[in-house]
């Protein structure tokens, strides 16, 4: 890996920024450079959200993107406006739970997975974010299930450290689907 | 250096500016810097100092004429229509030669605008937003790590030369997390600020704070005075990073996130056999000329490429002195310069003679 390119969008309050952060903290314990971007223009405003996040063994240019090599959605508007931009070879992850269309793209890899109704399943719709990270970390091998506990350790204020057992089982179901 | 954290550019301001040794700040909320304040809101008084959120921009700079005047470290941020009120304030501060910070992360203008990352402020900063021949230093960042170490720079500087330090940023530095390294201890000049009114206490006469001077010969002489300074600060404090520029057949200027993108260029560019250098101000005024001197005989050209519709491509005409072309790419309104745009316009000037 030279440079991994992920771009996560979806609604406000799935966890899009936070999974960005996660992901971007795992890098850096993993000894990567990492860079972290919010949307946090108007369309911010409208509901949705989104994050630029690199991870690279180079030191980073721009932190914006243009292309990605991954991309993870948890809504349909996600999708439709970043399924073209994601670079031929690369991956697309998918709440299929959410997003009831499938991507058109034959030159990517796709992973659909009921992110929403499996966290749904475990009792918390919060863990939708971290099943499909969980998919992404088996997909790229980048960031090793340690470095994103730690992770999670950092980010999480303490008083949710107790839900950690539990994140970390939701990060293998989606590991594992 | 200590452990490396995941930070926000705008966290990692404040933060510096607490080691640095800031005791007070005031401010307004204003997209995009507001979690400065939000950040000093919670941890300034931690350590002793002061916050206030103030009732506008204008009495926050004024704020900060007060407290610079009494000797403390004192910064307040803002973004580009709060910094436009701000400038009375700036013009009376560098009058009375009082040192603080001021951050501005630009948004897009003229007037409201919008909250997108922008460079449109480049010459209210480095020419002069207020009255009078003043000069404030202006420092532009290009990561959060480049945030962290300039904030407790810019506290030096200032108080080394009694003179306002502006940090210029963006939305992109501001509401971007890198990994940033503090160190675990801060250098921080220290300066006997005899000057400043801290109370007589019988001992001495009293010191004034003033930016008025009725007499023209003292006023004259007053402003003398301030250019000498600032003479002295164009030889001592100027920064730039030069970035592949032996050999190059196209120099890019550019400065702050507009340069990370750059840099990117420049790897696409060398696929397709061109060589572009980069110069890159860190200090906007005082302005790098000698950089641009040193390579003033690049084969084909230069190229400023802004979030503006021209403004520091000006410097760079001035700098090269019309020894080549200088040409000027920029966008608008929070709209970002695509990689292969900037090397389509490269490509345009090379190939062309």
């Amino acid at each position: 890996m030279a440079q991994q390119e992920i771009i996560i969008s979806g609604f406000g309050g799935q966890g899009i920024l936070s999974a960005g952060r996660l992901l971007a903290y795992a890098g850096m314990l993993e000894g990567k450079n990492v860079s972290w971007l919010p949307s946090y223009g108007p369309e911010m405003r409208g509901g949705t959200a989104n994050c630029h996040v690199i991870i690279s063994d180079d030191p980073i240019g721009s932190p914006i993107l243009n292309s990605a090599t991954t991309l993870m959605v948890m809504n349909g508007p996600s999708l439709d406006k970043f399924e073209n931009i994601v670079e031929s070879g690369g991956i697309i992850i998918s709440d299929s739970s959410l997003v009831t269309r499938s991507p058109k793209r034959t030159d990517v890899k796709v992973y659909e997975i009921p992110a929403t109704q499996m966290a749904s399943d475990m009792g918390n719709l919060t863990y939708a974010n971290i099943i499909l990270l969980g998919k992404f970390l088996e997909v790229t091998g980048i960031i090793s299930k340690e470095a994103f506990e730690q992770a999670l350790r950092k980010v999480l204020p303490e008083k949710y450290h107790y839900m950690i057992p539990d994140e970390m089982k939701a990060l293998e179901a989606g590991m594992k689907y | 250096m200590g452990e490396k954290l995941l930070m926000k550019g705008n966290e990692v301001i404040a933060e510096a500016a607490l080691r640095a040794g800031c005791r007070c700040y005031f401010g307004y909320p204003i997209t995009p810097q507001t979690e400065i304040a939000h950040y000093l809101a919670k941890k300034m008084p931690q350590v002793g100092g002061t916050f206030i959120q103030a009732e506008s921009e204008i009495a926050a700079i004024n704020m900060v004429y007060g407290a610079a005047g009494a000797g403390a470290r004192v910064m307040t941020s803002s973004s580009s229509p709060g910094i436009s009120l701000k400038q009375e304030g700036i013009s009376y501060i560098s009058g009375a030669e009082l040192p603080a910070v001021i951050v501005n992360i630009v948004r897009c203008g003229p007037g409201l605008g919008g909250i997108l990352p922008a460079q449109c402020d480049y010459f209210q900063a480095v020419k002069g937003g207020g009255h009078g021949d003043y000069k404030m230093v202006v420092l532009a960042p290009s990561s959060v790590q480049e945030l962290y170490e300039l904030t407790v720079e810019a506290f030096n500087i200032a108080d080394r030369y009694r003179i306002l330090t502006m940090i210029m940023g963006d939305g992109i530095l501001g509401q971007m997390m890198e990994t940033v390294e503090f160190r675990d201890e801060e250098e921080i000049i220290k300066v006997d600020k005899d000057w400043a009114t801290t109370g007589t206490e019988m001992k001495r006469d009293h010191n004034t704070i003033t930016s008025i001077y009725i007499n023209p010969e003292v006023l004259e002489k007053h402003n003398q005075k301030l250019q000498a300074k600032y003479r002295k600060i164009e030889e001592n404090e100027v920064r730039v990073e030069t970035f592949n520029c032996d050999g190059a057949d196209i120099i890019v200027a550019a400065y702050g996130t507009v340069a990370r993108i750059i840099k990117n260029v420049i790897k696409m560019a060398e696929k397709e056999g061109i060589k572009v250098g980069l110069i890159r101000p860190i200090t906007l005024w005082p302005f790098p000329v000698a950089a641009f001197e040193k390579y003033s005989e690049v084969p084909k050209a230069f190229l400023s490429v802004e979030l503006n519709a021209g403004q520091m491509v000006e410097d760079v005409r001035l700098a090269v002195n019309g020894k080549r072309p200088v040409y000027f790419h920029g966008r608008m309104g929070g709209m970002l310069p695509t990689q292969k745009e900037i090397l389509d316009k490269i490509k345009e000037i090379v190939k062309g003679d």
